[in-house]
């Protein structure tokens, strides 16, 4: 797993293949909507899909921990899909985060799926989080700077030889950067959306996640393909 | 009362001046004795109103208000043309009955009076169908049903609408004890599978027309080597359309047909109406050129299979097939579009686009000769299907699970399915099936004391009404002309992959068309009329049939007997003559397998003549094995007719190679992780309501933002590879995009026979599929990696990362689906083109667009 480097208000970040951004001058580790308890949210409406997708994003982000032995760990808000998440985990899944929140410093940003803090599993709940340099928040705001976000889940999609590929991605300008989903069944929303596109005036630069590395790319110029 | 028509009826037939003819009158008998048959006669032979007779006859001697047919077509277009049709005799005759057609399109006000007030005869599809068995009163409406008529029976069998056709119709029969099954199919290579799909107790046959009158057209100069889209054969063809009254032009691909169209404009110097019609179009512009067809305003249409079935025209004078058929029963279906006039031939010209196709359409003239229809016999039903229809069945009435079982198993698909599968979709539609019983709370059945199975809630029933059906498109965006309105009419629908490939002001060619991309807003592709530069055509998924197993049989066969090469042009004698000096040929029961140097890479070359699709999965499996044995495959390419590989080092032991040995291990691993899984986990996904395409009160603008079935598929495997979807997903796979009958088939075939001939230079044969390289490749997930890393380095490269250009990456990138359009002269046709079409009004874009292709 190699990480990349970008710069943001002075600060070096390390973007992650696995979708999240390590800050290692401060031991903080960022991962944006996790979307927990998604499988049972969409139960209760009637789409049975597979239960074990808590199980599956504890996973990942378990390998994260124990890789980085973050000191901060920030939640970039919807860590559950619906306010009543928290209450329908399973019990393995508290005591696996009862346990990262007792070892890691756990900041849960607000997110728009989850505005009330679920009870009980520790660490801090926040609107956003604000350093020096840096802020934490959900949702990216118009104008802002040394921003880091999620919410929106982007992905790109790449021309490549025999057709395309499409992942979720980074997408980052000399203000901002914002977070794929990291999420057992998150989807995504194209990087060239309007929604996206409008927080990056000046043009940004997308880095798809991949199993060993990330692959990066400049938006909305050299992402399009040459007849063949 | 044998061969008889009712007077009425005989008078009618002879207002008209027709004879009944003797299967109608065989149907008449049928219907009498209360048999239920199938019908297979060739186009043109008065099918569907032999299909009608027996109901208009018993309704006009014993008139009665309720439902007595109930009729069936794969098309919607279909359903509404035979209801304006069948209108005629019944008004010419005054007979007492109501017809009506229910399809998607039909409105909400008159659906709730068809379910109160239900015609004596109803057209419909099979989703309408699945959707009036799910209502509550379904026993009502159908307990006094007696005929159902299943139309182009032989275009349904064996899909997954032809599986929940069959479990619908297997569900009338329980509701109607009385019913009768009529099924109309084409001729048909397997007619006792068809036979029994429907039900019927005995088969009414007629016996083809006259043999169609078929040739080969080339066009003039060298033949081509490689390539699909038979371009260069546009001045003849243009030539055909000229001499004669109306044409059909086939191709094989959307995008040919879009290149075909502009290819035939350049040369209409007499602007003859010349219009298009394929898939991705708007369904009203495709449905007025099929009336513009009809009320012979045309003089050719290009056309894809989306012409392949429909209302039969009277008066079209040939079809012009242009690149390989690829089967023989295809080729009959689209030749019989031509003359529909029983005792007549039919006219047909087939164009090859390359020198392989001259072969392939050789060897279908003699298979079309010989009468040897081709096509595989219908699959076991798919369990995804029986998902659906099981929460339909519970979203009508309670149901006691052994008699739906045993009602299931009369569907002729499901004939074979066992109580546990039976059990494991039933439990995946109560509680998602999961070895976690974690939705216990929000099961979607649950069971009473007696033991029938009802729905949860209303809200459930109401959700699977919005989701049935069975065809699961890949995402799609509208694409919308924008003029001076903001909302211009909707041309048709572009697969999202090409649109996310479209930058402002890029020029593409859609629906016959030059259109200048503008943006992407609200899942619609905002364009205007006219652009500039070269045009990039829009290619979709899926769109090509392989070669069937029959035609590549006799594709073999003509290689292997030099006395019939009499039958090809000269270059193709002189082609083949030099692979047999230089090489050999491919045997009938052999596989050759060439292996030669080129460049600094080894070349492997097996003519295997199975098709792209197992091509493909012994692609994959192959160049497994050759990293294995430390050949360093670099890439692969297949065609129809064989497979190419290259590799860095020097591939030795063909034979081992090929062992079936690869079927094990190998396959599973590569399987497991294949995007053609994940795709067909999509669609197995969809179908069986795991994902929802449509849920009440769903925002659409947020439509991108759902649920990952590649990531349901990743959690599912690891959790629990033998769940029922799973399962289901393995089994279409292995039957449709991986092919893995014919990959199996062939190595059990060649084992033993396998000749490798060691060349110092590439071999006459092989040059075409070398030309492939770059056009065509596959990947597996793994390679996507490799795939991003690829397109990285190349723009890297390209911009210096700094000023990317105005045209990204050069040309290696070889994003195969994307085409430029020819350069060439174009002068104005837009005349003629606006009488086809109603949308192009007084344009002058339009008139500059013909210039611009130049």
């Amino acid at each position: 797993m190699t990480a990349a480097p970008i710069h943001l208000a002075g600060e070096r970040l390390m973007l992650d293949p696995a979708g999240a951004l390590h800050w290692p001058a401060t031991g903080t580790l960022v991962v944006s909507d996790l979307h927990l308890e998604k499988g049972s949210s969409y139960a209760r409406k009637g789409m049975l899909l597979p239960p074990w997708d808590t199980h599956a994003t504890l996973d990942r982000l378990t390998l994260l921990l124990r890789r980085y032995q973050p000191r901060i760990v920030v939640a970039l808000g919807d860590s559950f899909h619906d306010n009543e998440g928290a209450a329908r985990l399973p019990a393995g899944e508290i005591a696996r985060l009862n346990a990262m929140t007792q070892a890691h410093r756990f900041i849960w940003v607000q997110g728009n799926h989850d505005p009330t803090p679920p009870a009980g599993l520790g660490g801090d709940h926040v609107a956003e989080f604000a350093t020096a340099r840096l802020v934490f928040r959900h949702g990216a705001i118009a104008g802002a700077t040394g921003e880091i976000s999620g919410h929106y889940h982007p992905k790109a999609t790449v021309p490549a030889r025999g057709g395309s590929v499409s992942r979720p991605c980074f997408i980052a300008d000399a203000r901002r950067v914002m977070l794929p989903a990291f999420g057992a069944y998150t989807g995504g929303l194209d990087v060239r959306a309007p929604a996206i596109m409008r927080l990056f005036p000046r043009g940004a630069r997308v880095f798809l996640l991949g199993k060993e590395r990330l692959f990066s790319f400049a938006l909305g110029t050299e992402m399009r393909p040459e007849a063949g | 009362m044998r061969g008889t028509l009712p007077e009425l009826f005989a008078t009618w037939f002879a207002s008209q001046s027709w004879a009944p003819r003797p299967h109608q009158l065989a149907m008449l008998d049928a219907a009498r004795g209360g048999e239920s048959v199938l019908l297979i006669a060739p186009t043109g032979g008065g099918k569907t109103l032999a299909g009608f007779l027996p109901t208009l006859v018993d309704l006009a001697e014993t008139p009665r208000p309720g439902l007595h047919t109930l009729y069936v077509s794969p098309l919607k277009a279909l359903a509404t043309d035979i209801a304006r049709n069948l209108l005629r005799p019944v008004e010419q005759m005054n007979l007492p009955i109501s017809i009506e057609t229910r399809t998607g399109d039909t409105p909400a006000n008159r659906r709730a009076r068809q379910r109160a007030e239900p015609p004596n005869i109803l057209l419909t599809t099979p989703e309408s169908l699945a959707v009036l068995l799910s209502l509550p009163d379904a026993p009502q409406m159908f307990a006094g049903l007696e005929c159902v008529v299943l139309d182009e029976v032989h275009a349904l069998a064996g899909t997954k609408r032809g599986d929940q056709l069959a479990l619908g119709v297997a569900r009338l029969g329980t509701l109607a004890p009385r019913l009768r099954r009529v099924g109309l199919s084409a001729t048909v290579a397997h007619p006792a599978a068809i036979q029994a799909y429907v039900g019927a107790a005995r088969i009414i046959s007629v016996a083809d027309g006259a043999p169609p009158d078929l040739s080969m057209m080339l066009p003039e100069g060298p033949l081509s080597w490689s390539g699909h889209m038979g371009l260069e054969a546009a001045p003849p063809v243009m030539a055909r359309i000229r001499a004669a009254g109306t044409t059909i032009v086939f191709v094989n691909t959307r995008a040919q047909a879009e290149l075909m169209f502009q290819a035939l404009w350049k040369l209409n110097d007499p602007t003859l109406p010349i219009a298009l019609h394929h898939g991705s179009l708007e369904v009203e512009q495709r449905r007025r050129v099929e009336a513009a067809m009809a009320a012979g305003r045309l003089r050719a249409v290009v056309a894809t299979s989306s012409l392949d079935l429909g209302i039969d025209w009277g008066g079209v004078d040939q079809v012009i097939q242009v690149g390989a058929p690829k089967g023989v029963s295809r080729l009959l279906q689209r030749v019989g579009r031509a003359n529909h006039r029983m005792d007549e031939a039919s006219r047909a010209i087939l164009v090859p686009a390359n020198r392989f196709e001259v072969l392939e359409c050789e060897a279908a003239m003699l298979g079309v000769a010989a009468s040897e229809l081709d096509g595989d016999p219908p699959r076991p039903g798919g369990l995804d299907v029986l998902a659906q229809h099981l929460l339909g069945l519970a979203c009508a009435a309670p149901f006691l699970p052994d008699e739906v079982y045993a009602e299931v198993c009369r569907a002729a698909p499901y004939a074979a399915l066992t109580r546990q599968d039976f059990d494991d979709v039933l439990g995946f539609v109560e509680n998602g099936g999961y070895a976690l019983a974690a939705y216990d709370r929000w099961r979607k059945l649950f069971c009473d004391s007696e033991g029938r199975v009802h729905v949860r809630s209303a809200r459930i029933a109401a959700q699977h009404r919005m989701n049935i059906g069975t065809i699961v498109e890949a995402p799609l965006l509208k694409v919308r002309l924008v003029g001076k309105k903001r909302f211009g009419p909707v041309l048709g629908e572009l697969e999202e992959y090409f649109a996310s490939l479209l930058r402002p002001g890029d020029t593409f060619m859609f629906a016959g068309r030059l259109l200048k991309f503008l943006r992407l807003h609200e899942m619609a592709v905002e364009c205007a009329e006219g652009g500039t530069g070269e045009p990039m055509v829009p290619a979709y998924e899926g769109g090509r049939l392989p070669l069937t197993t029959n035609l590549a049989d006799r594709v073999r066969g003509l290689l292997q007997d030099p006395s019939r090469w009499d039958l090809f042009p000269d270059q193709v004698r002189e082609w083949l003559r030099l692979q047999r000096a230089r090489s050999r040929m491919p045997g009938r029961n052999d596989l050759l397998v060439e292996t030669f140097p080129r460049g600094d890479r080894w070349h492997l070359v097996a003519y295997c003549f199975e098709g792209r699709n197992a091509h493909q999965t012994l692609g994959m499996l192959l160049t497994r094995r050759m990293e294995r044995a430390g050949m360093a495959p670099l890439g692969f390419v297949a065609t129809d007719y064989v497979l190419g590989i290259w590799s860095a080092n020097r591939p030795e032991n063909i034979a081992s190679l090929f062992d079936q040995d690869m079927l094990g291990d190998d396959l599973e691993a590569w399987m497991a992780d294949s995007s053609m899984l994940r795709r067909t986990f999509r669609n197995v996904a969809v179908i069986a309501g795991l994902i929802e395409r449509h849920h009440p009160g769903a925002d659409k603008s947020r439509r991108q933002v759902t649920v990952n079935s590649d990531l349901i598929y990743d959690v599912l495997r690891k959790h629990q590879p033998d769940h029922i979807l799973l399962r289901a997903t393995r089994a279409d796979a292995a039957g449709g995009l991986i092919d893995l009958a014919r990959v199996a088939g062939m190595l059990a075939r060649v084992k033993g026979r396998i000749v490798n001939m060691v060349l110092s230079r590439v071999s006459p044969l092989a040059v075409p599929v070398l030309l492939e390289i770059g056009r065509e490749s596959v990947r597996t997930a793994d390679d996507e990696e490799k795939l991003l890393a690829e397109a990285e380095a190349i723009i890297a490269e390209a911009t210096g990362e700094a000023a990317p250009p105005h045209r990204g990456v050069p040309d290696r990138s070889g994003v195969k689906t994307i085409h430029r359009g020819n350069a060439g002269r174009l002068r104005a046709g837009a005349e003629a083109r606006k009488n086809m079409d109603g949308d192009a009004k007084r344009n002058p874009a339009q008139a500059n667009l013909f210039g611009r292709i130049a």
